[in-house]
């Protein structure tokens, strides 16, 4: 039978747009985080273009706040592969551009990102930057393009969206404009679990159940380290967690947790009733539009 | 396991947030941090119920002013299949998100109010989908609680748009009396509507044969990117990658290279590095040809027992999506799958009226949203299908050359 099973046709369309990236841009570059979305978009790139290299960097924009096991994979992933890994540090950008650090008990750089990463965007006149957004995730994600057109700040206008159609995507732009590609727009988070369990795709050991002493705090249990502050009072505990998504160790919170398998965290994530954002990230619950408003901004 | 991609079509009137916010909650796709935010919502809005359209308004605009301005993507999915829904707005001026959801649907869900019936947007809808070609349709009689459920108000609404959908050539329609606010054959069939035998609309979707909608008799492969490592090991390796619009394609099939027309046969196939006896549409595979000519981006390699058209002046219905109006005589950039080629719109024969599908008589420009005949000429061959015959070899934008913006959809005729 000729018939493709959903995660292949799911594959088949990140490779195509991997592909039209390649076949468009000049100075593309690939965003790397450390996360599984990332990983799993350089597993599909080697899809798409082995046995010949990447016609992009992986870029790391490191906030300093980054778990030590996901710069590690990081690191060791680039050499592996044998493709370039491109690093800036949001700590520079802040001394360089003279930029107020963010105060608070979990003082995240994450918005911070945004400069460091349109700086980067003007080093290496980058002209599309290849993402691993998902439209599941959030709801202004829900509504943008596969190819999202940025200005030259980075911003993105959600009402002058050109319209996609068909399987064809345009990304002509004029100069100092860029476009912001996510060639797995179309994935769940429950798609990427199932696809890292059916290619075997190693990850970061913090996805994986693991002892660490973590802070309770307003429900959610956040990693013990030197970026947040504790106070008097402050419950600190040990438990068995993992985490479900791999951001800055200040904004991102682990779940309690058994899973010390692909098949143990797939099961969690079907019972699971809280999504994967409102149960892990701090960032996204100071407002309901704080995506969409961080989006406008220039930011992923 | 597949994947089923519908659009929903139907104004926030006809409960079409509604109907979307219920398929998640009922087939549990949403989360409970979701509905707490929504919840708080609808309270500050001193409504009843939860509002399960909220669920779908995604933008602070929409919120703050109840409506829905673009196509917004959601996903759920049952133990049978992954769904993805193009939630487009049903308003007349958004002709162009509505056909941006077609494009690439297999299924539109269309909204009847059953208080008020087949309508002018009903029938602009069905129009906009038999256009866009879509195979399926599944029309949803909304509101069945307002008419008591009455099987008579049902059935004839059935029988208007019978005729509708005969007037357009939409084959596959299947009819569903539901309630999306109360929920009633929605996911779970509803014995409030106990005379109704058929499915419930979770069912439909679930079990519609997709499958047959991929054309795997017309074979053809745009190339995207030639693979070419040049290093010691690998200096003479040589893949052509894309993605399979159509067709089945093997080891050792005569393929012709287009526009150029050089054959040639194919030696090897790979799909994710490994080595394949073939492939088929819609896999992304790497091509090799026994022969070393000439072979780049936007050229198509075909099989030789099948050629698409080659031509340089194409009949295009075209539906208008810039603000800015198009004038015969205008150049504009064509962009067919990897194939851009400047073009000249020399031409509107007539413009269609949405809404009876009447031809009336041609404009001297075509505004926002409009739907026109128009005859292109393009400064290369082109290489394209019908799109009636091959969607994927026949869809086209038109892309202005100065703003970089997507202003128009193209379909060959």
């Amino acid at each position: 039978m000729y018939e493709l099973d959903y995660l292949d046709q799911l594959e088949s369309e990140a490779i195509h747009i991997f592909r039209e990236v390649a076949g468009q841009f000049e100075r593309p570059a690939l965003l790397f985080s450390g996360g599984k979305d990332s990983i799993t978009l350089v597993h599909l790139a080697l899809k798409a273009f082995r046995p010949g290299k990447f016609p992009f960097p992986l870029v790391h924009i490191d906030t300093g706040h980054n778990f030590p096991e996901a710069l590690e994979y990081r690191d060791r992933l680039a050499a592996q592969i044998d493709e370039k890994l491109i690093v800036r540090n949001v700590g520079d950008t802040i001394k360089a551009k003279g930029l107020t650090e963010p105060k608070g008990k979990f003082a995240s750089r994450n918005a911070l990102q945004t400069f460091t990463l349109l700086d980067t965007i003007e080093e290496f006149e980058f002209d599309a930057c290849i993402g691993g957004a998902r439209r599941d995730e959030e709801k202004a994600r829900a509504k943008e393009r596969i190819f999202s057109v940025r200005d030259e700040f980075g911003q993105w206008d959600p009402k002058r969206q050109r319209p996609e159609l068909w399987n064809t995507y345009n990304g002509r732009i004029s100069k100092g404009e860029n476009v912001r590609v996510f060639p797995i727009s179309n994935w769940t988070e429950l798609d990427i679990w199932n696809y890292i369990r059916r290619e075997k795709i190693e990850l970061p050991s913090i996805y994986f159940a693991h002892e660490r002493e973590v802070l309770e705090h307003e429900g959610q249990l956040v990693a013990i380290s030197d970026f947040i502050t504790l106070e008097p009072g402050d419950s600190v505990v040990t438990k068995t967690v993992r985490y479900r998504t791999v951001g800055d160790m200040t904004c991102t919170a682990a779940v309690e947790s058994d899973a010390s398998d692909i098949d143990g965290i797939i099961k969690e994530i079907i019972a699971t009733k809280t999504s994967e954002r409102g149960e892990t990230r701090i960032d996204d619950r100071v407002s309901e539009a704080a995506m969409e408003d961080r989006k406008k901004n220039g930011y992923f | 396991m597949d994947i089923l991609r519908f659009i929903t079509a139907g104004s926030v009137d006809d409960g079409k947030s509604t109907l979307i916010g219920r398929l998640l909650y009922d087939s549990k796709s949403i989360m409970i941090d979701q509905l707490e935010a929504i919840e708080k919502q609808t309270k500050n809005k001193e409504e009843g119920e939860i509002d399960l359209a909220l669920l779908t308004d995604g933008l602070r605009a929409e919120r703050e002013q109840g409506i829905t301005i673009d196509v917004a993507y959601k996903y759920f999915a049952t133990p049978k299949r992954k769904f993805i829904i193009a939630d487009a707005p049903g308003h007349i001026q958004y002709t162009r998100n509505m056909v941006t959801g077609a494009s690439n649907a297999n299924l539109i869900i269309i909204l009847v109010d059953a208080r008020g019936g087949v309508v002018e947007q009903t029938r602009r809808h069905s129009i906009i989908a038999s256009l866009l070609g879509l195979r399926h349709v599944v029309v949803a009689v909304n509101k069945m609680d307002l008419v008591n459920n009455s099987q008579d108000v049902f059935n004839n609404i059935v029988i208007d748009y019978a005729n509708l959908a005969k007037s357009l050539g939409l084959e596959d329609v299947t009819y569903i009396p539901i309630s999306a606010l109360k929920g009633h054959n929605i996911v779970d069939k509803s014995d409030e509507i106990g005379w109704y035998e058929g499915p419930s609309l979770l069912e439909v979707l679930e079990n519609v044969q997709v499958q047959q909608d991929i054309d795997l008799e017309h074979a053809r492969f745009p190339v995207q990117y030639v693979i070419r490592p040049q290093t010691e090991d690998l200096h003479d390796y040589r893949g052509y990658a894309g993605k399979l619009v159509s067709g089945i394609y093997k080891k050792g099939d005569a393929v012709t290279v287009l526009p150029s027309g050089i054959t040639s046969t194919i030696s090897a196939i790979e799909t994710g590095g490994k080595q394949v006896e073939e492939a088929f549409a819609p896999q992304s595979i790497v091509l090799h040809l026994a022969d070393d000519i000439d072979i780049s981006r936007g050229d198509v390699i075909v099989k030789s027992t099948d050629l698409p058209q080659v031509e340089q002046e194409l009949e295009v219905l075209l539906c208008w999506m810039d603000s800015k109006p198009l004038t015969a005589g205008k150049k504009y950039l064509l962009q067919l799958n990897t194939t851009v080629v400047k073009s000249v719109v020399k031409e509107i024969e007539y413009k269609i009226d949405v809404n009876t599908l009447e031809q009336l008589a041609a404009p001297e420009q075509a505004a926002l949203n409009d739907i026109v005949k128009v005859v292109i000429k393009t400064a290369k061959p082109l290489v394209f299908d019908q799109y009636k015959k091959l969607r994927g070899n026949g869809g086209a934008i038109l892309i202005d050359e100065t703003s970089h913006v997507t202003v128009g959809a193209c379909m060959i005729q």
